[in-house]
């Protein structure tokens, strides 16, 4: 979570800004004695978010895990789905399809090769090339757009697709992707390939660019938001610091790298992280674009499909378990960050 | 004086070049979507999106090879006139028009002595010839039918119009404004995805309100350490929850229906909508509140004519963001919601997959969802990105 004293200061009005006052550390903002009013009040006040929030997300949490140990159904211990000359972890059954199901174990080359068309090999995939691609686009676009006049108008366009649905993105670019057997490519990407004399591709079908091709939409939608957070941040760069480094001769470049980029590392750090989550949980767009055949499904996608399609409760949960303890680092992360910002306040 | 201007603009060149290709890169994709549903059926199938902004060569490959004979407006042989629609609708694509142009017509090759078109060629001619029996692209380049069709959920050969006009129409079809509310349509799930996101928007705003004066302005035991696990919250998965959920809602009959979801997206969104909340009140002026109670005032008081009046650009960006997220959404509404009240995303993602329709009724489909949040996020960027930088994580 960016909060806005950190790194949205042009966002925040002046007023905010200059009416905060420094507090004690580490706590709340102390309450004056004469709002003291009552014991219950608070926790009234609390009560439906409270209630709503325990019920649909602590309850569940606690109950997924429960389940995970569990058969298909939910009736009897995962133990008792293990079968007669398989391997078998006993009531940790489900944890070892989740872990161990997508790979093929009978030499490390075919391990190595199953390893990264899984769901796990796919996800650090994702993670890897859409991280880099939105970061770099978004910083990159950032700095640049600053530069000139239409920079409203630019940015706009740029952080579009973050306001369309992940399908309606996933239509856009199958269209783009499309593959035709006929004479006539309809879809751009292989209209223009055609027309350079090339011969055309089934980009979504074909083993192992579908992947990429898919993480590309992803990086087209959340450029946008890593620019806006990362301009942002970029506009509380003192200009005189930019302004002597370039005066001492410094080029654009070196200014960009020796200057800009140390000071707004902390904000890259957040971008970075609050990408990885997403990516994490990105399951709309491999659903609509394959589905998750072709060799691209991903975590996200493949909790589903066991919940689902193949409605098995105790695989189902074991994966979405698998996939939270893939984010709890970056829980920990964040409650760390938030405890230093309020001890900061 | 103009030198100095000259070079400015030569610095500047490669910078804008980056800028303008990164922007038509974003844009494209969308124009192509928006132009694809706006085109007749046939033409949308045979020739890209973008040869609508070509002028059309009425010369090209009919020229070489079929005006010697059929003359220009193809009505010079009369037993085979192209400008026939019904004729030209048997050959469709350059493949049934090269089996044509191979065979021997009256002991004869077709072509003569002359060379067959290439495949490329022909997918040309057939493109030329739509155009000269009135059915093709230049009948009319633009069309809404791929608009109603899809509004109505029509899934039909050819399109609702023409299908009710004739009296064909499928038997889901009754053509009166009742189509409106087809279940297969995009009609119905806009509807539906209404019913769904403007509730689901105002309930967390409300009790995030609540909660988030709470710890922004009154005093209990366990305010930080709730607050910090609140923070923590915000980052566990959908993925996480469904399951149990989904089993209760089967227990006490609440799939399928609208309040299911309202409650789901309510309790998923509270995290961050407090988190939101709370860190905006506290940045209120304290005088304000101190006054207030000077002056008699009750929490409940303060709340209403202090607290709310003055959250209104927390509240705005809340808002924005609570209702794309939940417009946008596909995995909740397919575990609760399913076909049984399709919205729009669901809707979509089903043409997707069953591959049912064509593309011009699925873009059509895609860009009538898409409206709603467009119009709301470009009169609302400036709340969206606020609500954004004070907090990204989400979900």
């Amino acid at each position: 979570m960016a909060t806005p004293q950190d790194i949205s200061k042009p966002a925040t009005t002046p007023e905010v800004a200059v009416r905060r006052k420094p507090v004690r550390a580490s706590s709340a903002p102390p309450v004056p004695e004469i709002m003291k009013q009552g014991g219950l009040v608070p926790w009234l006040y609390l009560l439906p978010a409270l209630v709503v929030m325990t019920f649909f997300i602590v309850y569940p949490m606690v109950n997924t895990i429960g389940l995970s140990f569990l058969n298909k159904n939910g009736t009897a211990s995962a133990a008792t789905t293990c079968r007669e000359g398989q391997p078998c972890w006993g009531v940790f059954e489900n944890y070892r399809y989740a872990l161990t199901a997508e790979f093929n174990t009978s030499s490390p080359g075919a391990f190595w090769n199953s390893f990264w068309s899984s769901s796990y090999g796919n996800t650090i995939k994702w993670i890897i090339v859409m991280v880099f691609g939105t970061v770099s686009v978004g910083l990159g676009f950032a700095v640049l757009a600053d530069r000139v006049q239409y920079e409203a108008l630019a940015k706009a366009i740029i952080f579009m697709p973050m306001a369309i649905s992940f399908v309606g993105a996933g239509v856009i670019w199958k269209f783009v992707y499309d593959y035709g057997t006929s004479q006539n490519q309809i879809g751009l990407l292989n209209a223009m390939i055609t027309s350079l004399g090339g011969r055309p591709v089934a980009w979504l079908s074909t083993t192992p660019i579908n992947t990429y091709m898919i993480v590309l939409v992803g990086i087209w939608i959340w450029s946008g938001f890593c620019m806006t957070i990362l301009a942002a941040a970029l506009k509380s760069v003192p200009d005189e610091i930019l302004e002597a480094a370039r005066v001492d001769g410094a080029t654009e470049w070196t200014v960009f790298w020796r200057i800009m980029v140390p000071i707004i590392l902390p904000t890259i750090t957040v971008v970075v992280t609050t990408m990885v989550i997403n990516v994490l949980k990105l399951f709309d767009l491999v659903y609509v674009m394959t589905g998750g055949n072709f060799q691209t499904d991903v975590i996200a996608n493949r909790m589903y499909t066991e919940m689902y399609k193949n409605f098995n409760v105790g695989r189902g949960t074991a994966v979405a378990v698998v996939l939270v303890l893939a984010i709890i680092p970056f829980i920990y992360y964040n409650v760390r960050r938030f405890l230093e910002q309020e001890a900061m306040r | 004086m103009n030198k100095e201007r000259i070079n400015k603009l030569l610095n500047k060149l490669p910078t804008h070049l980056i800028i303008i290709l990164t922007i038509i890169i974003w844009v494209v994709p969308t124009l192509g979507l928006l132009v694809t549903s706006l085109r007749p059926p046939e033409a949308v199938g045979s020739t890209g999106w973008w040869t609508v902004f070509a002028a059309r060569s009425v010369g090209g490959p009919y020229a070489t090879y079929c005006a010697e004979c059929h003359g220009a407006d193809g009505k010079a042989i009369p037993q085979a006139d192209l400008s026939n629609p019904n004729l030209i609708a048997k050959y469709p694509r350059s493949l049934q028009l090269l089996a044509l142009l191979r065979k021997d017509i009256n002991g004869q090759p077709h072509m003569g002595d002359n060379p067959l078109p290439s495949p490329q060629e022909a997918a040309d001619i057939t493109n030329d010839l739509r155009g000269l029996s009135g059915t093709g692209a230049s009948a009319g380049k633009f069309t809404f039918n791929n608009y109603i069709d899809a509004l109505v959920g029509y899934r039909g050969r050819s399109t609702y119009t023409a299908d009710c006009a004739a009296g064909t129409q499928p038997p889901d079809i009754k053509c009166n404004l009742s189509d409106i509310l087809n279940p297969r349509g995009m009609g119905r799930a806009f509807i539906n995805s209404l019913l769904v996101t403007l509730p689901a928007t105002l309930l967390p705003i409300l009790f995030a309100a609540f909660a988030g004066y709470a710890f922004a302005w009154l005093d209990f035991k366990g305010r930080f350490l709730l607050f910090a696990l609140l923070v923590g919250l915000q980052v566990v998965p959908l993925q996480m929850t469904l399951v149990p959920i989904s089993r209760f809602y089967a227990q006490v009959g609440l799939n399928g229906t609208f309040l299911g979801v309202w409650l789901f997206h309510t309790g998923f969104g509270m995290p961050y909508a407090i988190y939101l909340m709370r860190n905006f009140l506290g940045t209120l002026p304290r005088d304000l509140f101190e006054s207030a109670y000077l002056d008699g005032a009750s929490h409940w008081t303060a709340f209403r004519q202090l607290v709310i009046p003055l959250a209104m650009p927390a509240i705005a960006s809340l808002g924005i963001f609570q209702f794309l997220w939940v417009w946008n959404d596909l995995l909740v509404s397919l575990v609760f919601l399913g076909g049984t009240t399709p919205v729009m995303t669901y809707q979509i993602s089903n043409m997707v997959t069953s591959l049912g329709s064509g593309w011009q009724v699925l873009t059509a489909a895609a860009f009538l969802s898409m409206l709603l949040p467009m119009i709301v996020f470009f009169s609302l960027q400036r709340y969206f990105v606020r609500g954004m930088l004070a907090g990204a994580v989400k979900g």
